[in-house]
């Protein structure tokens, strides 16, 4: 069946609220508006305003509503409209969610997911544009994954839901329309995955990256480098040994990632990749990142700040001289 | 709370004729410049979000009337016409909504982020909630600077239900600031409707709670939203905090992006009745102080303004790419 990735986490939702009564998703404009970006469109209808509830403009407070409702035996679904506002229930998150378990001795499990919208290149300027997966991967006690193909849009939501663990699911709308094969395997949230076989160098992405370090592993090919394409999927805990198998037999990496590059995911990945497997490698680790800038909003700004696939076949192509 | 409107703003214009006309015209700005950002919008050349004030002109006409030149601004993304009748010029914000070079924030914001210093316009944010505290350290320097200098905070009332919003009233009352908080109620977020987001809904019982004196005006009519902004601005000045609640309605869609589900057409066709554009010019034809004439040479003026403003935005740069970085620290 080809849907689009957002059709494939409409599914997703759909399958899960209908799985288990405990499940019910909250947020802004998830009802009656029909869902920011048209994901929860027609769960309203479907499952009714207690279980598709719209929230008002309380972020903090929804977020930490969603966190007791966890701990009140519910399995909450919580809509962040987008990252960027996610800086509201910052506190939430980190002092609350990712805590909870360890510090109140195991007692007490927080099994939530929340799910916020990430990623720029739509020209919605600065407050708009954040890409901010790489900070909450900084805190333990909490599970971040990226869904960047079909099969994870669709089935990501209800391995975080199974996982117990308070899971913060990246979704992104630069990818909304991209359509495939939902194929009827069941997916994990523990693994990266090759999506693209290679010999000479490994390119590592997540989200919105993958396809831009695919279709520069196309323009590679072409050029006679055949490049392998990592998607890491789970952005904490990383998959280390998937990265380092790749490397291992590459010999060379490029890592793309769309947040700043000081203090990234990026930078925690090439430090393990020197800690584990330096004698390994042919030529010191290259990075592909957003530029350190707030997101301008005219396009070819915006590009510029972006990693493109031109970008990343330049660094790849930087590692062989 | 009701949606219903109420009866059309009619009655006698208590203003003198220029004053009456000068506000007329300031609406008719806003609205023919957002008709054409609108147009501009479906050409592709403006792009991102764009969010219209249209039907709700008569709040920021008559708040900017009321204010002075060294007074300061904060507003959201939904702030065209606040930057404008604040004094930035219509071509800067053209402009900018292009995301060019010459646009008033160097075309790096767009529709949502207007910034003007000289005008001492505090910007568009597109973060609900996120002007609120910035008003409250705006009036805080006024005050410990000794100067004459109202702050007005513009937002809307899904704000209130952020935790900024109580947090900013608490502070400006206990530190008794010269703030006037601006709210535009419009009676949704979004496709949020205001009792779906407010247990509270007289939103002035909500705000009197901080100790600040609050009050609602009609915001469909310029009259009364002068007069309440005026009143604000006094209050403020002279003992700190002031909260009004500016009824108003958008008559557009939330953005370019909302297929408008949660509402019906048949309530937007009423609250159009009380249109404030056609429902002042109909006042004021009344009392012998506006012709048809008059209106029609005034609209042609606004035209032609924008006319000018769309020509310098089609004539403005792109900023170099090698500047990208600049401005992100000081020189
Ligand atoms: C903190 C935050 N949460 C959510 C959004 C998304 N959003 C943008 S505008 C809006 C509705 C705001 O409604 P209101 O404050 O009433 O202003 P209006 O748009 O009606 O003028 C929402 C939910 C945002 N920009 N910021
Ligand atoms: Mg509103």
């Amino acid at each position: 069946m080809t849907i689009t990735y957002r059709e494939a986490l409409r599914m997703g939702l759909r399958e899960a609220l209908a799985r288990d009564q405990r499940v019910f998703l909250v947020g802004e404009d998830v009802g009656r508006y029909g869902g920011t970006y048209a994901v929860s469109k027609g769960l309203l209808d479907e499952f009714g305003p207690e279980r598709v509830r719209d929230a008002p403009l309380s972020e903090l407070g929804f977020v930490g509503a969603g966190i007791g409702a966890a701990l009140g035996g519910l399995k909450p679904i919580v809509e962040v409209m987008t990252v960027n506002f996610s800086l509201l229930p910052l506190d939430q998150i980190v002092n609350t969610a990712a805590i909870l378990r360890h510090m109140s001795g195991g007692q007490f499990a927080v099994p939530l997911v929340i799910r916020m919208s990430t990623g720029a290149g739509r020209q919605l300027a600065a407050q708009h544009s954040h890409s901010f997966e790489g900070w909450y991967a900084h805190v333990p006690g909490i599970k971040i994954v990226a869904p960047a193909t079909i099969d994870d849009a669709h089935g990501m939501l209800g391995a975080a839901l199974d996982d117990g663990n308070p899971v913060l699911v990246f979704e992104y709308p630069a990818l909304f329309e991209t359509a495939g094969e939902l194929s009827s395997a069941r997916v994990d949230i523990a693994h990266a995955q090759v999506r693209r076989q290679g010999t000479r160098a490994t390119i590592v992405a997540y989200g919105a990256s993958v396809p831009k370090a695919l279709a520069a592993a196309d323009q590679l090919a072409a050029e006679g480098i055949n490049a392998e394409v990592v998607d890491l999927r789970v952005l904490r805990p990383l998959d280390m040994d998937t990265v380092l198998a790749s490397v291992r037999k590459t010999r060379r990496a490029v890592i793309v990632d769309e947040g700043w590059r000081s203090g990234s995911l990026s930078a925690e990945i090439v430090a393990r990749i020197m800690e584990q497997a330096f004698y390994d490698l042919d030529a010191p680790v290259a990075r592909v990142c957003r530029e350190e800038v707030p997101i301008p909003y005219p396009r070819h700004l915006e590009e510029a700040a972006l990693p493109q696939p031109e970008k990343i076949v330049a660094a790849v192509k930087g590692l062989f001289q | 709370m009701s949606h219903v409107a109420a009866p059309p703003p009619s009655g006698p214009v208590p203003f003198a004729r220029e004053n009456s006309l000068k506000l007329l015209k300031d609406m008719l700005r806003i609205r023919r410049m957002e008709e054409k950002c609108a147009e501009l919008y479906g050409a592709g050349r403006i792009r991102g979000f764009l969010h219209l004030y249209i039907g709700e002109e008569a709040v920021a006409t008559g708040a900017m009337h009321a204010l002075a030149r060294g007074d300061n601004v904060v507003a959201t993304y939904r702030e065209h016409g606040h930057a404008l009748l604040k004094g930035v010029p219509m071509d800067r914000i053209m402009a900018e909504m292009f995301g060019k070079k010459e646009g008033c924030s160097r075309g790096r914001g767009g529709s949502m982020h207007l910034f003007d210093a000289a005008a001492r316009f505090y910007g568009g944010n597109a973060i609900v909630g996120g002007g609120l505290p910035l008003a409250v350290g705006l009036g805080l320097a006024a005050k410990m600077r000794g100067e004459e200098r109202l702050t007005a905070c513009f937002f809307g009332e899904g704000a209130m239900a952020e935790g900024a919003f109580h947090e900013s009233m608490n502070l400006a009352a206990l530190w008794k600031l010269p703030v006037a908080f601006f709210c535009e109620n419009n009676l949704y977020a979004m496709g949020t409707a205001i009792e779906r987001s407010e247990s509270q809904t007289d939103l002035c019982t909500k705000a009197a709670s901080y100790g600040v004196e609050a009050f609602p005006v009609d915001g469909m009519d310029v009259v009364a939203a002068y007069e309440g902004a005026k009143r604000a601005r006094a209050k403020a000045l002279a003992d700190g905090p002031v909260f009004v609640e500016f009824r108003t309605y958008r008559f557009r869609a939330h953005s370019m992006f909302d297929p408008e589900l949660y509402r019906d057409k048949a309530e937007v066709e009423q609250w159009k009745t009380r249109g404030p554009i056609h429902t002042f010019t109909a006042r004021l034809k009344a009392q012998g102080d506006l012709t048809e004439e008059r209106f029609l040479e005034l609209d042609a003026q606004v035209e032609a303004e924008v006319g000018r403003a769309v020509a310098f935005a089609e004539a403005a740069g792109w900023e170099p790419v090698e500047d990208l970085t600049r401005d992100v620290y000081a020189p």
